[in-house]
């Protein structure tokens, strides 16, 4: 029950965050400096989400290789999927080879 | 009540599906990690329907184990508090009455809101409402076959399964960069904060913290570069 009780509670607080913007102006439109922020928002996430994949737990340089590759396939015009499954291989071959 | 337009969704499917690999994944992870901590099968499950957030489920797996129901329930909240800033950033797109548009922002999650965003700096709410389409479906199957397999987290990373998730950030990141010098510019201050903030704190709250860097936005634009606005909302 304690779980259930927990896990009912973390999926309505989430709504409501999800929900909050909506909720909390309505219909007013923003000024031109918060939508200016608001256009900042996406590319600083993902900068941050980068930042804590890699170095949420301890670096590991053979993971930091893999992403790395995926990233200059990337940059090669390489798509998406191709470029990450490099990645994926290039990080399982190098823990293969140092056992 | 809501106005879907097809092209858009269709796009946010198609997009949505890298992402969805990804979520599979992590999804997997969780479902064995809960059923190794004795949740069976049913509540992770319905937990990743309704929920439908990584961070803060694994947040609230981890905390419960180590504290009270209420510290760990705060955790888990204030790791997604990052979805009140998206929420209050896609208000301007979201159309209809106040319900549909909280009902439409329900779709929010990290992949889908950057997929979103338009060149003009608003969001297609179509497309991030395909986006996550997939990504969803992919999250409760995900966590069903991890309760049901419990595949062990040594297997997962010695097939490279942890560069999933930074490798699609990344790739997505490159592409958001080319958009301006100034969303570079945030970046590198986004990934400074995050990165200082990682020193003392879990990763939620790092994140968090680094999207305040965000505010440079604040600062007036002198020179409006390549006349990206006037351009195209032309």
């Amino acid at each position: 029950m304690r779980l259930w009780l927990a896990a009912l509670a973390v999926t309505v607080v989430n709504w409501l965050m999800k929900a909050g913007g909506p909720l909390s102006i309505g219909e007013r439109r923003l000024p031109p400096a918060a939508i200016r922020v608001v256009g900042l928002i996406a590319p600083v996430l993902l900068a941050g989400l980068i930042v804590t994949e890699l170095g949420g737990k301890r670096l590991d340089w053979t993971q930091l290789a893999g992403v790395g590759a995926a990233g200059i396939l990337s940059v090669l015009r390489v798509p998406l999927l191709p470029a990450v499954a490099a990645g994926i291989a290039l990080t399982a071959g190098l823990r293969l080879l140092l056992g | 009540m809501i106005a879907i337009d097809r092209t858009g969704f269709a796009a946010g499917v198609r997009l949505g599906l890298g992402p969805a690999g990804a979520g599979f994944v992590l999804a997997l992870s969780f479902g064995a990690e809960a059923e190794a901590r004795g949740w069976g099968l049913g509540l992770p499950v319905l937990f990743s329907a309704l929920a439908f957030s990584g961070s803060a489920q694994f947040t609230l797996l981890t905390a419960l184990s180590g504290g009270t129901v209420a510290a760990a329930v705060a955790s888990a909240a204030l790791i997604n508090a990052r979805y009140l800033v998206m929420s209050v950033a896609l208000n301007d797109s979201l159309r209809g009455s106040r319900l549909s548009r909280a009902l439409q922002a329900q779709a929010l999650v990290d992949a889908s809101f950057v997929f979103a965003h338009r060149d003009d700096g608003r969001y297609d709410v179509s497309r991030l409402i395909g986006a996550s389409l997939p990504q969803w479906v992919a999250w409760v199957l995900g966590t069903a076959v991890g309760s049901l397999t419990a595949p062990s987290p040594e297997l997962m990373h010695r097939i490279g399964l942890d560069v999933v998730f930074p490798a699609f950030f990344l790739v997505l990141a490159l592409d958001e960069l080319r958009r301006s010098r100034r969303a570079f510019a945030a970046s590198l201050l986004g990934a400074g904060i995050a990165a200082a903030l990682l020193l003392v704190t879990d990763p939620g709250y790092a994140l968090l913290g680094g999207t305040a860097a965000a505010l440079i936005g604040l600062i007036p634009e002198r020179d409006p570069g390549p006349a990206k606005i006037t351009e195209e909302t032309s």
